[in-house]
């Protein structure tokens, strides 16, 4: 009998398949990015740069955007393996279930990073953040600790509403209140790093956000396997 | 010597609705089942529960002693629908990869090259499903339930969209695994095609065995009148 690939093994497999997909398609990155730009646009345009300064106002419209471009790309990822039964096979193989949760977070989680990385400077050239080395990195910091906490809480709810008649109704619907805890504290680092305060004022936050990573991950890897039975 | 599959007083329930209703049967190495009934009787149900899709209300399933759905069970199993399970933006090659590669199978590349020559589609091999015809895509998707060498074959209705070539290329894929000790289990419309394969034949109506019994020696005209009669 052939020896079935352990949990890591098997994750990678199924995410470098999503990717591969994606890659070959391109058809949600490209929808998540067009939706980016067009979000950052129209804050621009709605600004009114005498009311509110550009560092208080681009927190607000970073997170927006990364809430809502994300959303497109974790309803894709299980709308693939419904198209053609997909899902059954993967089931049926001898893989971990937790695995398929992790494979898909894996290919969720350079998809969000992917937006984040266009989406961050397009941000900072419309609103002339002032980001030198050290901020940029600062954000980059911020931008994969949250890209964690909601990509564990989408791939869960998006393997939950696959299945479903609504999924795209039900998947912002029941992970956007779960993104709030993330997006806060994400949200106020990324305040902290473009007003220039020092990093050390906000690390009550950065807490809470790690506090958050963790806890999603391991509750949504751990009750992921329930969702898929029938 | 351990049944390939085990069912013991299988029963699934959808609400009140009884799918399934107390199925139970051994099959050896080289048995293989052809399993009839119309629709709704409740056939593809039973074998999602013998695939480790669906967990049974009651009873219990075993894949050479194991139960269902553990993953020891599971990797002794392949599944072939009449839906492909194919991602159609990979190539028929890619498709066949990913599944051997979830069976942790050593010769990789080997292994997937073996299964598309068996379903004579290693011609198209580097061409996405999508391109495929609907043929195709069905031999492609049985190379990819076939690729880990499963003991057990669950084919639910498995000639769909194919041609004569491609229906005899399943065919003498179906009698090789079970010359190699495989189970099999084929749920289908055709009866003279199912009784060709079978060493055992039964009827499904209501989820449960109307009928149940050893095919060879069956008349299979005499058992086509028969089954018209008792799903009629």
């Amino acid at each position: 009998m052939n020896a079935a690939p352990g949990l890591l093994a098997s994750a990678w497999t199924i995410a470098r398949k999503d990717l591969a997909i994606e890659f070959r398609t391109r058809s949600a990155f490209l929808s998540a990015l067009v939706l980016s730009l067009l979000a950052i646009v129209i804050f621009y345009f709605a600004w009114d740069p005498t009311a509110i300064r550009a560092t208080d106002l681009a927190p607000g419209v970073l997170w927006v955007t990364f809430t809502f471009s994300g959303l497109l790309g974790l309803h894709r990822s299980f709308g693939v393996e419904q198209h053609d039964g997909a899902m059954d096979a993967l089931l049926v193989a001898p893989v971990p279930r937790e695995s398929i949760f992790l494979g898909k977070a894996l290919a969720n989680l350079a998809f969000v990073l992917g937006v984040q990385a266009v989406a961050l400077p397009a941000v900072a050239l419309f609103y002339n953040l002032p980001l030198d080395g050290r901020a940029f990195a600062l954000l980059a910091g911020v931008m994969v600790l949250a890209a964690l906490g909601l990509v564990s809480i989408g791939t869960m709810f998006a393997g939950m509403t696959a299945n479903t008649r609504l999924a795209e109704l039900l998947l912002p619907v029941l992970a956007l209140p779960f993104f709030v805890p993330i997006v806060m504290p994400a949200a106020k680092l990324t305040a902290a790093v473009l007003a220039g305060r020092p990093f050390g004022e906000a690390v009550a936050w950065l807490r809470i956000l790690l506090a958050f990573d963790l806890v999603f991950a391991y509750v949504c890897m751990l009750v992921f396997p329930f969702t898929l039975d029938d | 010597m351990t049944a390939r599959v085990e069912a013991a007083g299988l029963v699934r329930t959808f609400g009140a609705r009884r799918a399934v209703d107390g199925l139970s049967f051994t099959l050896a190495p080289g048995d293989c089942l052809a399993l009839f009934g119309p629709n709704g009787a409740g056939k593809s149900t039973a074998l999602r529960m013998l695939a480790g899709l669906l967990s049974p209300s009651a009873g219990q399933a075993r894949i050479e002693g194991v139960s269902l759905p553990r993953p020891e069970a599971r990797a002794r199993v392949g599944l072939i629908s009449h839906r492909g399970m194919l991602y159609e933006a990979l190539t028929a090659r890619e498709n066949v990869r990913f599944s051997a590669a979830l069976h942790g199978l050593r010769d990789v590349e080997g292994a997937v090259q073996r299964a598309l020559e068996q379903l004579r589609v290693a011609d198209r091999a580097d061409v996405p499903v999508r391109s495929l015809s609907r043929g195709l895509q069905q031999r492609v998707s049985i190379a990819r339930a076939i690729v880990h060498g499963p003991d057990v074959l669950l084919a639910d209705e498995p000639y769909t969209g194919l041609d004569e070539q491609g229906g005899a290329a399943l065919t003498a894929l179906l009698r090789e695994r079970r010359a190699a000790g495989a189970a099999l289990i084929v749920v289908t419309h055709h009866l003279h095609e199912g009784l060709a394969l079978a060493t055992h034949a039964a009827v499904m109506r209501a989820g449960r065995f109307a009928r149940y019994e050893r095919a060879e020696g069956l008349e299979r005209d005499r058992y086509a009148a028969e089954y018209r009669e008792l799903v009629a």
